[in-house]
């Protein structure tokens, strides 16, 4: 514990990021580390499937194992690499933004981390054993996930279950430390209505994880029970329901994807306030509206299979999903009213949300498209579904991710990441996300169906382009890598607030110390995102900044 | 909506010091909150299959019988009543009381395991028997494994009453495992409900 909280810190060791360390900072750049790096390896297995796709015939790969990539594909960066990278942002953002010293349970954090290799080794492994690795689908809906024709114990679609079993328990300790973190540890003076956004929809997408990952996790055991011990829930020949295990899967992986993009509203809703230097339009009906999401969230998971039930159920259902434009419509005029008539400054961050919420919107529009019984009962499992959501997730969430981190970039590292190759990386991949996803949507309406590995020759065209579009983002990733590595090992050093934003963290030096505010925790007397309006965030708040400032001139 | 400043989460005092021992039973109740989520989709699980049965009970197979499971329901109730008189002692400083009437609910959670395992001895039907077969057993067994976790964890705060000056230490323990037996209680309860009250 450092009793010179206002002293920035010489900058650590590299080592403690390859240890069990219970420090939030460190655990949230381990599994940012640890997310790309299984980014890496699912965005190569979108190479392969696209180099596939370039032509009509299947050509590249056995058919088997284009079941297999797309299988791992999706998988992997669901519970690989997008559940990590944001449980990373929420580590070491939430303790400094609500002015805590750490996680409310900082082992249990870091058991919760240590876990994601863990699984991530198994469903990798699963490449390995002799039946090789699941090859059902992301969503491994029985009865096809049951298949088990080489009769081993350990087959790829057992690794499967258990890989996803471990990553639901990981995310439920994650979730029960970062909710505990928000409601018990704010900062004196932090009212809920004076939280940052960031921490709302983190605190809203983390009630979603407590909510729906059991119903998965209960579903996923009995999955394995069927696999491995012979059970019956879900073979209809043993009087079983395979339908059971869509809405099991459904009733968390709808919700999932709130998880997903909740937290790139709440970065929008950062980072649109700094580069527009105004304050969030609405900020307490943009907090709202994520609760309100959440509720929403949880009554919409079957419009995934309007096919497999009743018509009430697709009318009721139709109905709440799109009462979710609602609440998110809010919060795209609350970004739009934040940017209007501000001092836009077009930064990397903002530069990403902008094309983050273009792409967002689009996907909003599609989405009220697929919530349409009769639209979505037609274009059920093509290529448009695909199109709708690589927009929400790669267009909207992913680039939101890539906002944060080189929003928060200089604040955890010291260092300051460099613009030309920040901006180089956001127009690849708006480009590239855009050239690659768009043209599913027609491929979709003219009726391809996804996961197959070879179509008819009408769709070659639309085919080639997103193939092109897949491989410029594929090459989009490179500046960030570039980036990262050569702006945190000599980039120019940061000061504590770079971009002139307002929030504890801005408060703290660059990087903060382990325990960040440690005894000195300053008391909230405002709203967050009071640009222009020249009152303070906190008590003392002129010297705090002084000591930072004079710190940093004399170091 | 309001502004005012809201009361301290927790005074600055506590903060960086590396406890946050207050925090612990608040987690716990999140977690249990969550834990009833999977019991929840087995409940769902079980009553839709139920429901869209044509044969319900395999052959050979007339039905559960309740007896037993009754007994074992009476005393798994009762134990969490000899669970709030154990914490009543805590609360009046008369550890003995505390431990004895401890012990007593942890004997009486022993017997609920054991009764569900003679049950379970005596049945003719298996995990493989139908969906009847799979979801008893995937419900009695999920629970029973709860039920076993909590005799641990009270024999966790048993010993750690022992050790001299803990008995602060060990309170929120006791409080987190009073509320995961009140847990595993109540969903006994709906579990005895669905399984052999439930006739068609």
């Amino acid at each position: 514990m450092t009793s010179t909280a206002l002293v920035p810190e010489p900058l650590p060791s590299w080592r403690r990021y390859f240890g069990f360390s219970t420090d939030a900072k460190v655990i949230g750049i381990q599994y940012i580390v640890v997310a790309f790096f299984f980014f890496l390896i699912a965005g190569l297995l979108a190479m392969i499937i696209r180099g596939e796709l370039l032509t009509p015939a299947s050509d590249l790969v056995d058919r088997t194992v284009y079941n297999g990539l797309y299988t791992m594909h999706g998988t992997i960066m669901l519970f690989l690499f997008t559940f990590p990278v944001l449980n990373g942002l929420n580590n070491l953002l939430i303790p400094p933004m609500i002015g805590a010293p750490d996680m409310a349970f900082p082992r249990l954090n870091a058991v919760a981390f240590w876990m994601v290799p863990v699984f991530g080794f198994l469903l990798i492994a699963s490449f390995f054993v002799p039946s090789g690795p699941a090859t059902s689908g992301w969503w491994s809906y029985p009865p096809v996930s049951l298949q088990n024709p080489l009769g081993q114990l350990i087959n790829g679609e057992f690794l499967w279950v258990l890989a996803v079993a471990l990553s639901g328990i990981s995310s439920i300790l994650g979730a029960v430390n970062f909710v505990t973190t928000i409601l018990r540890m704010r900062a004196p003076g932090m009212g809920f209505f004076r939280m940052p956004v960031f921490c709302w929809t983190a605190l809203a997408a983390q009630t979603l994880q407590l909510i729906g990952l059991p119903a998965l996790t209960g579903g996923a055991v009995m999955l394995l029970m069927d696999l491995t011990l012979g059970t019956s829930f879900y073979r209809p020949e043993g009087g079983g329901d395979p339908v059971l295990y869509q809405h099991f899967f459904w009733f968390y992986s709808h919700p999932a994807v709130y998880v997903i993009i909740l937290p790139a509203f709440g970065i929008f809703s950062e980072l649109f306030p700094v580069y527009s230097r105004k304050p969030l339009f609405g900020y307490v009906y943009v907090a709202v509206a994520s609760f309100i999401i959440v509720g929403l969230g949880l009554v919409v998971w079957v419009h995934h299979i309007f096919p497999s039930v009743a018509q009430w159920m697709r009318n009721l259902f139709m109905v709440t999903t799109m009462l979710i434009a609602v609440p998110t419509g809010v919060k795209v005029f609350a970004w739009l009213g934040t940017m209007w008539r501000g001092k836009i400054k077009l930064t990397t961050p903002m530069l990403f949300c902008i094309g983050g919420l273009i792409n967002f919107v689009f996907a909003g529009i599609t989405g009220v498209m697929l919530a349409t019984v009769p639209v979505d009962i037609h274009v059920s499992n093509t290529y448009f579904v695909v199109g709708h959501f690589h927009y929400v997730i790669y267009g909207a969430a992913v680039m939101g991710i890539f906002a944060a981190i080189y929003h928060w970039f200089p604040k955890f590292t010291g260092r300051m990441p460099y613009e030309g190759l920040g901006k180089l990386h956001f127009v690849l991949t708006f480009l590239g996300a855009n050239l690659n996803f768009l043209p599913m949507h027609p491929l979709g309406l003219m009726g391809m169906p996804r996961r197959v590995s070879s179509y008819d020759p009408e769709f070659a065209f639309w085919n080639v382009l997103a193939s092109l579009g897949a491989f410029l983002l594929g090459v989009s990733i490179i500046p960030f890598l570039l980036n990262m590595i050569s702006s945190w090992v000599r980039g120019p050093r940061a000061n504590h607030n770079p971009w002139n934003a307002i929030g504890l963290e801005w408060l703290l030096p660059s990087p903060p110390p382990e325990d960040n505010f440690g005894d000195h925790v300053p008391t909230v007397i405002s709203r967050p995102y009071g640009y222009g309006k020249d009152e303070p965030l906190v008590e003392h708040q002129a010297e705090i900044e002084r000591a930072l400032t004079l710190a940093e001139a004399t170091r | 909506m309001t502004t005012t400043p809201m009361p301290p989460a927790n005074p600055p005092a506590a903060h960086g010091s590396g406890h946050h021992a207050s925090h612990n039973l608040t987690g716990f109740i999140i977690f249990l909150c969550s834990e009833s989520v999977i019991f929840l989709a087995f409940f769902s699980g079980y009553a839709i299959l139920r429901r869209s049965a044509l044969n319900w009970l395999p052959p050979g197979v007339e039905g559960l019988e309740w007896r037993m499971p009754l007994i074992n329901t009476i005393v798994l109730v009762s134990s969490s009543l000899t669970m709030v008189a154990a914490e009543h002692f805590k609360a009046k400083e008369k550890l003995w009381l505390f431990r004895a009437f401890w012990l007593l609910t942890m004997a009486m959670g022993a017997y609920f395991l054991y009764g569900q395992a003679v049950e379970w001895g005596g049945l003719n039907f298996g995990l493989t028997s139908g969906t009847f077969g799979a979801t008893f057993y995937l419900l009695t067994g999920f629970h029973g494994l709860h039920v076993a976790t909590g005799v641990l964890l009270m024999g966790l705060m048993l010993g750690k009453s022992f050790l001299p000056g803990n008995y602060n230490g060990g309170e929120e323990g006791v409080k987190a495992t009073s509320l995961f037996w009140h847990f595993v209680d109540v969903i006994w309860i709906i579990l005895f409900v669905l399984l052999y009250v439930w006739r068609n």
